[in-house]
Protein backbone atom coordinates (compact mmCIF):
# COMPACT_ATOMS: atom_id res chain seq x y z
CA UNK A 1 0.00 0.00 0.00
CA UNK A 2 1.12 3.51 -0.71
CA UNK A 3 2.38 5.20 2.39
CA UNK A 4 0.48 8.43 2.49
CA UNK A 5 -2.10 10.13 4.60
CA UNK A 6 -5.46 10.35 2.89
CA UNK A 7 -7.46 13.40 3.75
CA UNK A 8 -10.38 15.69 3.15
CA UNK A 9 -10.17 17.61 -0.10
CA UNK A 10 -12.27 20.26 -1.79
CA UNK A 11 -12.64 19.97 -5.55
CA UNK A 12 -16.17 19.02 -6.38
CA UNK A 13 -17.99 21.83 -4.55
CA UNK A 14 -15.73 24.66 -5.76
CA UNK A 15 -18.12 27.03 -7.44
CA UNK A 16 -18.18 27.25 -11.17
CA UNK A 17 -20.42 29.41 -13.33
CA UNK A 18 -21.99 28.29 -16.59
CA UNK A 19 -19.66 30.67 -18.45
CA UNK A 20 -16.58 29.09 -16.84
CA UNK A 21 -17.62 25.53 -17.64
CA UNK A 22 -18.41 26.47 -21.24
CA UNK A 23 -14.91 27.91 -21.56
CA UNK A 24 -13.45 24.65 -20.35
CA UNK A 25 -15.66 22.68 -22.74
CA UNK A 26 -14.44 24.66 -25.76
CA UNK A 27 -10.86 24.21 -24.58
CA UNK A 28 -11.36 20.46 -24.08
CA UNK A 29 -12.94 20.08 -27.51
CA UNK A 30 -9.63 21.01 -29.12
CA UNK A 31 -8.70 17.43 -28.29
CA UNK A 32 -10.12 14.58 -30.33
CA UNK A 33 -12.89 12.48 -28.75
CA UNK A 34 -10.47 9.54 -28.62
CA UNK A 35 -7.92 11.57 -26.68
CA UNK A 36 -10.53 12.74 -24.18
CA UNK A 37 -11.65 9.15 -23.63
CA UNK A 38 -8.01 8.07 -23.22
CA UNK A 39 -7.58 10.74 -20.55
CA UNK A 40 -10.62 9.49 -18.66
CA UNK A 41 -9.41 5.89 -18.92
CA UNK A 42 -5.89 6.89 -17.85
CA UNK A 43 -7.24 8.81 -14.83
CA UNK A 44 -8.58 5.56 -13.38
CA UNK A 45 -11.97 7.17 -12.74
CA UNK A 46 -14.57 4.58 -11.78
CA UNK A 47 -18.31 5.10 -11.41
CA UNK A 48 -19.23 6.94 -8.22
CA UNK A 49 -22.77 5.56 -7.96
CA UNK A 50 -21.66 2.38 -6.25
CA UNK A 51 -20.94 -0.20 -8.94
CA UNK A 52 -17.57 1.30 -9.84
CA UNK A 53 -17.37 0.51 -13.55
CA UNK A 54 -14.41 2.25 -15.27
CA UNK A 55 -15.93 5.41 -16.74
CA UNK A 56 -13.57 5.80 -19.68
CA UNK A 57 -14.21 2.24 -20.86
CA UNK A 58 -17.95 2.84 -20.75
CA UNK A 59 -17.46 5.91 -22.93
CA UNK A 60 -15.23 4.00 -25.34
CA UNK A 61 -17.76 1.18 -25.73
CA UNK A 62 -20.46 3.70 -26.62
CA UNK A 63 -18.15 5.58 -28.98
CA UNK A 64 -17.35 2.36 -30.84
CA UNK A 65 -21.03 1.73 -31.58
CA UNK A 66 -22.09 2.76 -35.06
CA UNK A 67 -25.35 4.62 -34.56
CA UNK A 68 -26.61 8.05 -35.68
CA UNK A 69 -28.46 8.44 -32.37
CA UNK A 70 -26.78 8.00 -28.98
CA UNK A 71 -27.63 9.35 -25.55
CA UNK A 72 -25.92 10.53 -22.38
CA UNK A 73 -27.92 10.05 -19.21
CA UNK A 74 -27.14 11.48 -15.82
CA UNK A 75 -28.45 9.14 -13.15
CA UNK A 76 -29.84 11.43 -10.45
CA UNK A 77 -32.18 8.81 -9.02
CA UNK A 78 -30.29 8.83 -5.77
CA UNK A 79 -32.27 6.48 -3.57
CA UNK A 80 -29.80 4.39 -1.60
CA UNK A 81 -30.60 4.90 2.08
CA UNK A 82 -27.97 7.14 3.62
CA UNK A 83 -27.01 8.82 0.34
CA UNK A 84 -27.70 12.49 -0.28
CA UNK A 85 -24.60 13.83 -2.02
CA UNK A 86 -26.04 13.98 -5.57
CA UNK A 87 -28.79 16.27 -4.31
CA UNK A 88 -26.18 18.64 -2.88
CA UNK A 89 -24.07 18.49 -6.07
CA UNK A 90 -27.09 19.35 -8.23
CA UNK A 91 -28.11 22.09 -5.85
CA UNK A 92 -24.72 23.78 -5.71
CA UNK A 93 -22.65 22.89 -8.80
CA UNK A 94 -25.13 21.73 -11.46
CA UNK A 95 -23.14 23.47 -14.21
CA UNK A 96 -20.27 21.01 -13.69
CA UNK A 97 -22.65 18.05 -14.06
CA UNK A 98 -23.96 19.51 -17.32
CA UNK A 99 -20.39 20.07 -18.51
CA UNK A 100 -19.52 16.44 -17.78
CA UNK A 101 -22.54 15.36 -19.82
CA UNK A 102 -21.55 17.59 -22.71
CA UNK A 103 -17.95 16.35 -22.72
CA UNK A 104 -19.23 12.76 -22.67
CA UNK A 105 -21.68 13.53 -25.50
CA UNK A 106 -18.90 15.02 -27.64
CA UNK A 107 -16.64 12.02 -26.93
CA UNK A 108 -19.15 9.32 -27.83
CA UNK A 109 -21.10 11.17 -30.54
CA UNK A 110 -24.34 11.94 -28.70
CA UNK A 111 -26.39 15.07 -29.24
CA UNK A 112 -28.91 14.66 -26.46
CA UNK A 113 -28.52 14.26 -22.73
CA UNK A 114 -31.06 13.60 -20.00
CA UNK A 115 -30.96 14.09 -16.27
CA UNK A 116 -33.24 11.58 -14.56
CA UNK A 117 -34.05 13.30 -11.27
CA UNK A 118 -35.81 11.35 -8.55
CA UNK A 119 -39.30 12.61 -7.71
CA UNK A 120 -38.30 13.21 -4.10
CA UNK A 121 -36.00 15.98 -5.37
CA UNK A 122 -38.70 17.82 -7.35
CA UNK A 123 -38.02 20.90 -5.25
CA UNK A 124 -34.76 21.21 -7.22
CA UNK A 125 -36.56 21.43 -10.56
CA UNK A 126 -36.98 25.23 -10.83
CA UNK A 127 -33.28 25.83 -10.10
CA UNK A 128 -32.02 22.94 -12.21
CA UNK A 129 -34.22 23.88 -15.18
CA UNK A 130 -32.90 27.44 -15.05
CA UNK A 131 -29.24 26.36 -15.04
CA UNK A 132 -29.93 23.79 -17.76
CA UNK A 133 -31.69 26.33 -20.03
CA UNK A 134 -28.84 28.76 -19.54
CA UNK A 135 -26.31 26.03 -20.32
CA UNK A 136 -28.18 24.88 -23.44
CA UNK A 137 -28.39 28.44 -24.75
CA UNK A 138 -24.69 29.07 -24.20
CA UNK A 139 -23.84 25.83 -26.04
CA UNK A 140 -25.92 27.07 -28.98
CA UNK A 141 -24.01 30.34 -29.15
CA UNK A 142 -20.78 28.31 -29.36
CA UNK A 143 -22.29 26.11 -32.07
CA UNK A 144 -22.01 23.00 -29.93
CA UNK A 145 -24.73 20.56 -30.92
CA UNK A 146 -25.75 19.13 -27.55
CA UNK A 147 -28.92 19.66 -25.51
CA UNK A 148 -29.79 18.53 -22.00
CA UNK A 149 -33.34 17.70 -20.91
CA UNK A 150 -34.67 16.85 -17.46
CA UNK A 151 -36.90 13.86 -16.71
CA UNK A 152 -38.50 13.20 -13.34
CA UNK A 153 -38.90 9.97 -11.48
CA UNK A 154 -41.90 9.14 -9.33
CA UNK A 155 -40.65 7.47 -6.19
CA UNK A 156 -39.12 4.14 -7.12
CA UNK A 157 -35.70 3.10 -5.74
CA UNK A 158 -35.29 0.48 -8.44
CA UNK A 159 -35.22 3.15 -11.16
CA UNK A 160 -31.67 3.94 -10.05
CA UNK A 161 -30.80 0.62 -11.71
CA UNK A 162 -29.76 1.76 -15.17
CA UNK A 163 -32.00 -0.45 -17.30
CA UNK A 164 -35.02 0.16 -15.04
CA UNK A 165 -34.31 3.87 -15.47
CA UNK A 166 -34.51 3.50 -19.28
CA UNK A 167 -37.80 1.62 -18.94
CA UNK A 168 -39.14 4.43 -16.77
CA UNK A 169 -38.06 7.07 -19.30
CA UNK A 170 -39.85 5.04 -21.97
CA UNK A 171 -43.08 5.26 -19.98
CA UNK A 172 -42.98 1.74 -18.60
CA UNK A 173 -42.85 0.07 -15.20
CA UNK A 174 -39.37 0.40 -13.77
CA UNK A 175 -38.45 -3.24 -14.21
CA UNK A 176 -34.77 -4.01 -14.91
CA UNK A 177 -33.92 -5.63 -18.24
CA UNK A 178 -31.80 -8.69 -18.86
CA UNK A 179 -28.13 -7.92 -19.52
CA UNK A 180 -26.52 -8.21 -22.00
CA UNK A 181 -27.12 -6.18 -24.07
CA UNK A 182 -25.48 -3.49 -21.96
CA UNK A 183 -26.58 0.16 -22.18
CA UNK A 184 -23.58 1.15 -24.31
CA UNK A 185 -25.04 -1.09 -27.02
CA UNK A 186 -28.76 -0.82 -26.30
CA UNK A 187 -29.92 1.63 -23.66
CA UNK A 188 -32.60 4.33 -23.78
CA UNK A 189 -34.86 3.79 -26.83
CA UNK A 190 -32.61 0.79 -27.64
CA UNK A 191 -29.84 3.22 -28.68
CA UNK A 192 -26.23 3.23 -27.42
CA UNK A 193 -26.33 5.08 -24.12
CA UNK A 194 -23.80 6.15 -21.54
CA UNK A 195 -25.40 6.39 -18.14
CA UNK A 196 -23.25 7.88 -15.39
CA UNK A 197 -23.90 8.91 -11.83
CA UNK A 198 -24.11 12.67 -11.09
CA UNK A 199 -20.80 12.67 -9.23
CA UNK A 200 -19.00 10.64 -11.90
CA UNK A 201 -19.87 13.27 -14.50
CA UNK A 202 -18.49 16.04 -12.30
CA UNK A 203 -15.20 14.15 -11.87
CA UNK A 204 -15.00 13.59 -15.63
CA UNK A 205 -15.24 17.37 -15.98
CA UNK A 206 -12.71 17.88 -13.17
CA UNK A 207 -10.23 15.55 -14.89
CA UNK A 208 -10.44 17.70 -18.03
CA UNK A 209 -9.95 20.78 -15.87
CA UNK A 210 -7.18 19.74 -13.46
CA UNK A 211 -5.48 17.27 -15.75
CA UNK A 212 -5.08 13.53 -15.42
CA UNK A 213 -1.87 13.65 -13.37
CA UNK A 214 -3.31 15.87 -10.65
CA UNK A 215 -6.36 13.61 -10.35
CA UNK A 216 -4.14 10.54 -10.10
CA UNK A 217 -2.30 12.06 -7.17
CA UNK A 218 -5.50 11.65 -5.16
CA UNK A 219 -6.51 8.36 -3.60
CA UNK A 220 -4.69 5.06 -3.93
CA UNK A 221 -3.47 2.85 -6.77
CA UNK A 222 -6.73 0.91 -6.91
CA UNK A 223 -9.02 3.79 -6.01
CA UNK A 224 -7.96 6.88 -7.88
CA UNK A 225 -9.34 10.27 -6.99
CA UNK A 226 -11.61 11.56 -4.31
CA UNK A 227 -15.24 10.82 -3.56
CA UNK A 228 -18.15 12.57 -1.92
CA UNK A 229 -19.39 10.82 1.20
CA UNK A 230 -22.78 11.15 2.83
CA UNK A 231 -22.29 10.76 6.56
CA UNK A 232 -25.26 10.12 8.84
CA UNK A 233 -26.34 8.28 11.97
CA UNK A 234 -24.60 8.55 15.34
CA UNK A 235 -22.06 11.21 14.50
CA UNK A 236 -21.45 14.78 15.63
CA UNK A 237 -20.41 15.58 12.03
CA UNK A 238 -23.32 14.48 9.86
CA UNK A 239 -23.17 15.90 6.36
CA UNK A 240 -21.43 15.78 3.01
CA UNK A 241 -17.65 15.43 2.80
CA UNK A 242 -15.24 14.95 -0.06
CA UNK A 243 -12.48 12.52 0.94
CA UNK A 244 -9.69 10.79 -0.89
CA UNK A 245 -10.59 7.22 -1.75
CA UNK A 246 -8.84 4.30 -0.08
CA UNK A 247 -9.05 5.62 3.47
CA UNK A 248 -8.93 3.04 6.26
CA UNK A 249 -12.26 2.84 8.07
CA UNK A 250 -10.52 3.39 11.41
CA UNK A 251 -9.38 6.85 10.27
CA UNK A 252 -12.88 7.62 9.11
CA UNK A 253 -14.38 6.58 12.44
CA UNK A 254 -11.72 8.63 14.23
CA UNK A 255 -12.95 11.72 12.40
CA UNK A 256 -16.65 11.05 12.28
CA UNK A 257 -17.52 8.67 15.12
CA UNK A 258 -18.97 9.80 18.43
CA UNK A 259 -16.45 7.81 20.47
CA UNK A 260 -18.90 4.96 20.93
CA UNK A 261 -19.11 3.62 17.36
CA UNK A 262 -20.20 0.01 17.23
CA UNK A 263 -20.57 -0.45 13.48
CA UNK A 264 -20.53 1.42 10.19
CA UNK A 265 -22.79 0.52 7.31
CA UNK A 266 -20.63 1.23 4.26
CA UNK A 267 -22.54 1.68 1.01
CA UNK A 268 -26.08 2.10 2.25
CA UNK A 269 -28.74 -0.54 2.81
CA UNK A 270 -27.29 -2.62 -0.02
CA UNK A 271 -23.75 -2.28 1.36
CA UNK A 272 -21.81 -4.01 4.11
CA UNK A 273 -22.01 -3.61 7.86
CA UNK A 274 -18.54 -3.42 9.38
CA UNK A 275 -18.25 -4.08 13.14
CA UNK A 276 -15.71 -2.30 15.32
CA UNK A 277 -13.33 -5.29 15.37
CA UNK A 278 -12.80 -4.90 11.60
CA UNK A 279 -12.31 -1.12 11.44
CA UNK A 280 -8.51 -1.48 11.29
CA UNK A 281 -8.27 -3.68 8.22
CA UNK A 282 -11.22 -2.27 6.24
CA UNK A 283 -10.43 0.08 3.36
CA UNK A 284 -13.08 2.41 1.94
CA UNK A 285 -12.46 1.98 -1.76
CA UNK A 286 -12.33 -0.52 -4.58
CA UNK A 287 -9.58 -2.54 -2.86
CA UNK A 288 -11.84 -2.90 0.18
CA UNK A 289 -15.51 -2.01 0.34
CA UNK A 290 -16.63 0.06 -2.64
CA UNK A 291 -19.40 2.51 -1.89
CA UNK A 292 -21.70 5.03 -3.49
CA UNK A 293 -20.79 7.20 -0.53
CA UNK A 294 -23.33 6.26 2.11
CA UNK A 295 -21.70 5.96 5.54
CA UNK A 296 -24.16 5.26 8.34
CA UNK A 297 -22.66 5.19 11.80
CA UNK A 298 -24.25 3.22 14.64
CA UNK A 299 -23.23 3.52 18.28
CA UNK A 300 -23.67 1.03 21.09
CA UNK A 301 -27.20 2.23 21.87
CA UNK A 302 -28.52 0.84 18.57
CA UNK A 303 -30.10 -2.56 18.06
CA UNK A 304 -28.68 -4.16 14.95
CA UNK A 305 -31.88 -6.20 14.72
CA UNK A 306 -33.78 -2.95 14.16
CA UNK A 307 -31.23 -1.85 11.59
CA UNK A 308 -31.50 -5.09 9.62
CA UNK A 309 -35.28 -5.10 9.98
CA UNK A 310 -35.40 -1.58 8.52
CA UNK A 311 -33.23 -2.56 5.57
CA UNK A 312 -35.27 -5.69 4.81
CA UNK A 313 -38.52 -3.75 5.00
CA UNK A 314 -37.00 -1.28 2.57
CA UNK A 315 -36.00 -3.97 0.08
CA UNK A 316 -39.32 -5.78 0.41
CA UNK A 317 -41.13 -2.57 -0.52
CA UNK A 318 -38.73 -1.49 -3.24
CA UNK A 319 -38.27 -4.85 -4.99
CA UNK A 320 -39.93 -4.43 -8.39
CA UNK A 321 -41.48 -7.87 -7.96
CA UNK A 322 -40.49 -9.03 -11.41
CA UNK A 323 -38.23 -11.93 -10.46
CA UNK A 324 -39.13 -14.51 -7.82
CA UNK A 325 -35.78 -14.76 -5.98
CA UNK A 326 -35.93 -11.08 -5.06
CA UNK A 327 -39.69 -10.65 -4.59
CA UNK A 328 -40.17 -13.71 -2.37
CA UNK A 329 -36.64 -13.75 -1.01
CA UNK A 330 -36.90 -10.29 0.55
CA UNK A 331 -40.26 -11.16 2.14
CA UNK A 332 -38.97 -14.44 3.56
CA UNK A 333 -35.77 -12.92 4.98
CA UNK A 334 -37.87 -10.32 6.77
CA UNK A 335 -40.40 -12.86 8.08
CA UNK A 336 -37.51 -15.13 9.01
CA UNK A 337 -35.68 -12.73 11.32
CA UNK A 338 -39.01 -11.74 12.89
CA UNK A 339 -39.75 -15.42 13.61
CA UNK A 340 -36.30 -15.98 15.13
CA UNK A 341 -36.67 -12.87 17.28
CA UNK A 342 -40.05 -14.03 18.57
CA UNK A 343 -38.67 -17.48 19.28
CA UNK A 344 -40.99 -19.14 16.77
CA UNK A 345 -37.93 -20.43 14.95
CA UNK A 346 -34.68 -21.78 16.34
CA UNK A 347 -31.55 -19.62 16.03
CA UNK A 348 -30.17 -22.14 13.50
CA UNK A 349 -32.88 -20.96 11.12
CA UNK A 350 -30.65 -17.95 10.45
CA UNK A 351 -28.29 -20.31 8.60
CA UNK A 352 -31.17 -21.40 6.37
CA UNK A 353 -31.88 -17.75 5.68
CA UNK A 354 -28.24 -17.21 4.74
CA UNK A 355 -28.61 -19.94 2.13
CA UNK A 356 -31.62 -18.08 0.78
CA UNK A 357 -29.66 -14.84 0.56
CA UNK A 358 -26.89 -16.73 -1.26
CA UNK A 359 -29.48 -17.98 -3.76
CA UNK A 360 -30.71 -14.43 -4.26
CA UNK A 361 -27.15 -13.32 -4.96
CA UNK A 362 -26.87 -15.69 -7.92
CA UNK A 363 -30.48 -15.89 -9.08
CA UNK A 364 -31.91 -12.36 -8.79
CA UNK A 365 -32.11 -10.46 -12.04
CA UNK A 366 -30.55 -7.17 -10.94
CA UNK A 367 -28.37 -5.55 -8.34
CA UNK A 368 -31.21 -5.00 -5.88
CA UNK A 369 -31.91 -8.68 -5.21
CA UNK A 370 -28.27 -9.64 -5.61
CA UNK A 371 -27.05 -7.23 -2.97
CA UNK A 372 -29.53 -8.00 -0.17
CA UNK A 373 -27.06 -10.65 0.96
CA UNK A 374 -24.49 -7.91 1.75
CA UNK A 375 -26.29 -6.32 4.70
CA UNK A 376 -27.99 -9.57 5.65
CA UNK A 377 -24.85 -11.69 6.00
CA UNK A 378 -22.66 -8.96 7.44
CA UNK A 379 -25.18 -8.15 10.17
CA UNK A 380 -26.10 -11.78 10.94
CA UNK A 381 -22.44 -12.84 11.05
CA UNK A 382 -21.28 -10.00 13.27
CA UNK A 383 -24.31 -9.39 15.47
CA UNK A 384 -25.98 -12.78 15.57
CA UNK A 385 -26.86 -12.55 19.27
CA UNK A 386 -28.69 -9.27 18.72
CA UNK A 387 -30.88 -10.88 16.08
CA UNK A 388 -31.74 -13.83 18.32
CA UNK A 389 -32.18 -12.26 21.77
CA UNK B 1 -65.04 17.71 -22.85
CA UNK B 2 -64.54 17.18 -19.12
CA UNK B 3 -61.89 19.06 -17.17
CA UNK B 4 -59.70 16.01 -16.94
CA UNK B 5 -59.86 15.38 -20.70
CA UNK B 6 -58.80 18.97 -21.33
CA UNK B 7 -55.92 18.61 -18.89
CA UNK B 8 -54.76 15.37 -20.54
CA UNK B 9 -54.95 16.94 -24.01
CA UNK B 10 -52.89 19.93 -22.87
CA UNK B 11 -50.27 17.69 -21.27
CA UNK B 12 -50.01 15.42 -24.31
CA UNK B 13 -49.61 18.45 -26.55
CA UNK B 14 -46.82 19.75 -24.31
CA UNK B 15 -44.88 16.48 -23.98
CA UNK B 16 -45.63 14.82 -27.33
CA UNK B 17 -47.86 11.99 -28.44
CA UNK B 18 -45.47 9.11 -27.71
CA UNK B 19 -45.12 6.40 -25.12
CA UNK B 20 -42.02 8.20 -23.82
CA UNK B 21 -44.34 11.00 -22.68
CA UNK B 22 -46.38 8.74 -20.43
CA UNK B 23 -44.49 9.51 -17.21
CA UNK B 24 -44.50 13.33 -17.62
CA UNK B 25 -48.19 13.24 -18.57
CA UNK B 26 -49.12 11.15 -15.53
CA UNK B 27 -46.93 13.36 -13.33
CA UNK B 28 -48.69 16.43 -14.72
CA UNK B 29 -52.10 15.01 -13.82
CA UNK B 30 -50.98 14.10 -10.29
CA UNK B 31 -49.62 17.63 -9.84
CA UNK B 32 -53.07 19.07 -10.59
CA UNK B 33 -55.39 16.39 -9.23
CA UNK B 34 -53.16 14.68 -6.62
CA UNK B 35 -54.14 11.24 -7.97
CA UNK B 36 -54.96 9.35 -11.18
CA UNK B 37 -58.65 8.57 -11.52
CA UNK B 38 -59.92 5.82 -13.78
CA UNK B 39 -61.26 8.53 -16.09
CA UNK B 40 -57.84 10.19 -16.24
CA UNK B 41 -56.02 6.97 -17.04
CA UNK B 42 -58.52 6.00 -19.77
CA UNK B 43 -58.22 9.47 -21.24
CA UNK B 44 -54.40 9.20 -21.29
CA UNK B 45 -54.67 5.77 -22.93
CA UNK B 46 -56.86 7.23 -25.70
CA UNK B 47 -54.59 10.22 -26.29
CA UNK B 48 -51.35 8.18 -26.38
CA UNK B 49 -52.92 5.27 -28.25
CA UNK B 50 -52.13 2.74 -25.52
CA UNK B 51 -54.33 0.23 -23.75
CA UNK B 52 -55.75 1.42 -20.44
CA UNK B 53 -54.09 -1.61 -18.81
CA UNK B 54 -50.67 -0.39 -19.91
CA UNK B 55 -51.30 3.04 -18.45
CA UNK B 56 -52.51 1.50 -15.21
CA UNK B 57 -49.53 -0.88 -15.23
CA UNK B 58 -47.10 2.03 -15.33
CA UNK B 59 -49.07 4.20 -12.91
CA UNK B 60 -49.45 1.49 -10.28
CA UNK B 61 -45.70 0.84 -10.25
CA UNK B 62 -44.72 4.24 -8.91
CA UNK B 63 -45.25 5.40 -5.33
CA UNK B 64 -45.81 9.03 -6.36
CA UNK B 65 -48.40 8.15 -9.03
CA UNK B 66 -51.33 7.48 -6.75
CA UNK B 67 -54.34 5.67 -8.18
CA UNK B 68 -56.54 6.27 -5.13
CA UNK B 69 -57.90 9.70 -4.12
CA UNK B 70 -55.51 11.84 -2.10
CA UNK B 71 -55.92 15.06 -0.17
CA UNK B 72 -54.95 18.45 -1.60
CA UNK B 73 -51.68 18.18 0.31
CA UNK B 74 -49.76 14.94 0.52
CA UNK B 75 -47.56 14.71 3.61
CA UNK B 76 -44.77 12.12 3.55
CA UNK B 77 -42.55 11.27 6.50
CA UNK B 78 -39.29 9.47 5.79
CA UNK B 79 -39.22 6.19 7.68
CA UNK B 80 -35.80 4.87 6.64
CA UNK B 81 -33.12 4.09 9.23
CA UNK B 82 -31.43 7.48 9.77
CA UNK B 83 -34.77 9.27 10.20
CA UNK B 84 -35.98 6.34 12.29
CA UNK B 85 -33.00 6.85 14.63
CA UNK B 86 -33.72 10.59 14.80
CA UNK B 87 -37.32 10.11 15.90
CA UNK B 88 -39.65 9.81 12.91
CA UNK B 89 -42.11 7.88 15.12
CA UNK B 90 -42.74 10.97 17.27
CA UNK B 91 -43.38 13.07 14.15
CA UNK B 92 -45.85 10.54 12.80
CA UNK B 93 -47.62 10.33 16.15
CA UNK B 94 -47.90 14.13 16.39
CA UNK B 95 -49.30 14.38 12.87
CA UNK B 96 -51.72 11.51 13.38
CA UNK B 97 -53.09 13.31 16.43
CA UNK B 98 -53.19 16.72 14.78
CA UNK B 99 -54.82 15.54 11.56
CA UNK B 100 -56.92 12.83 13.25
CA UNK B 101 -55.94 10.22 10.66
CA UNK B 102 -53.65 7.20 10.59
CA UNK B 103 -50.78 6.79 8.13
CA UNK B 104 -52.27 6.04 4.71
CA UNK B 105 -55.49 7.96 5.38
CA UNK B 106 -56.91 11.25 4.13
CA UNK B 107 -58.58 13.84 6.37
CA UNK B 108 -62.35 14.14 6.08
CA UNK B 109 -62.04 17.66 4.64
CA UNK B 110 -59.78 16.17 1.92
CA UNK B 111 -57.03 18.67 2.71
CA UNK B 112 -54.33 16.21 3.82
CA UNK B 113 -53.16 12.67 3.19
CA UNK B 114 -50.57 11.31 5.62
CA UNK B 115 -48.06 8.81 4.22
CA UNK B 116 -44.63 7.42 4.99
CA UNK B 117 -41.86 7.22 2.40
CA UNK B 118 -38.58 5.41 1.91
CA UNK B 119 -35.31 7.38 2.10
CA UNK B 120 -35.91 10.97 0.97
CA UNK B 121 -32.19 11.83 0.85
CA UNK B 122 -31.84 14.04 3.95
CA UNK B 123 -30.27 11.49 6.31
CA UNK B 124 -27.91 14.08 7.85
CA UNK B 125 -30.85 16.34 8.70
CA UNK B 126 -33.48 13.88 9.82
CA UNK B 127 -36.24 13.48 10.53
CA UNK B 128 -37.52 14.91 7.27
CA UNK B 129 -41.00 15.63 5.98
CA UNK B 130 -42.16 16.24 2.43
CA UNK B 131 -45.37 18.22 1.83
CA UNK B 132 -46.16 17.90 -1.87
CA UNK B 133 -42.75 18.88 -3.35
CA UNK B 134 -41.54 21.01 -0.44
CA UNK B 135 -38.91 19.61 1.94
CA UNK B 136 -38.85 20.20 5.71
CA UNK B 137 -35.61 18.81 7.21
CA UNK B 138 -34.71 18.58 10.91
CA UNK B 139 -38.35 18.61 11.85
CA UNK B 140 -39.66 18.31 15.42
CA UNK B 141 -43.22 17.29 16.36
CA UNK B 142 -43.92 20.96 17.17
CA UNK B 143 -42.47 22.23 13.87
CA UNK B 144 -44.34 19.58 11.89
CA UNK B 145 -47.65 20.76 13.33
CA UNK B 146 -46.78 24.41 12.63
CA UNK B 147 -46.02 23.58 9.00
CA UNK B 148 -49.33 21.75 8.68
CA UNK B 149 -51.16 24.73 10.25
CA UNK B 150 -49.67 26.98 7.56
CA UNK B 151 -51.01 24.66 4.88
CA UNK B 152 -54.43 24.64 6.57
CA UNK B 153 -54.52 28.43 6.31
CA UNK B 154 -53.36 28.46 2.71
CA UNK B 155 -55.50 25.60 1.38
CA UNK B 156 -58.93 26.68 0.20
Amino acid sequence: MENKVLKRVDYIFQESSVVEVIELITKTFKKTPDDIILDVIDSGLRGRGGAGFPTGLKWRFAKNEDSPVKYVICNADEGEPGTFKDREILETVASKVLAGMCICGHSIGAKEGFIYLRGEYNYLLPHLSKVTDDFNNQLKTKNIDFTVYIKSGSGAYICGEESALFESMEGKRGEPRNKPPYPTISGYNAKPTVINNVETLVYAYMICKMGVEKFKELGTKDSRGSKVFSVSGDTPNAGIFELELGMPLKDFVQDFGDGDTKAVQVGGASGHCVPRKHFNETIIGFEGIPTGGSMMIFNSSRSMYNVLHDYLEFFTEESCGQCTPCRVGCQQLLKGIEAVKKGERKPQYLDELKKLSATMKVAAKCGLGQSVANPFNSIIDNFREEIIY
Amino acid sequence: MSNIETLVKTLVEKHGKTRNSLMPVLQGIVKEERFLSEEAMISVACELDLSAAEVYGTASFYTFLDTVPRGKNVVRICKTISCHMKGKDEIIEALENALKVKVGETTSDKKFTLLTANCLGWCHKGPVMLVNDAVYPEITPQKAIEVIEDYVKNTK
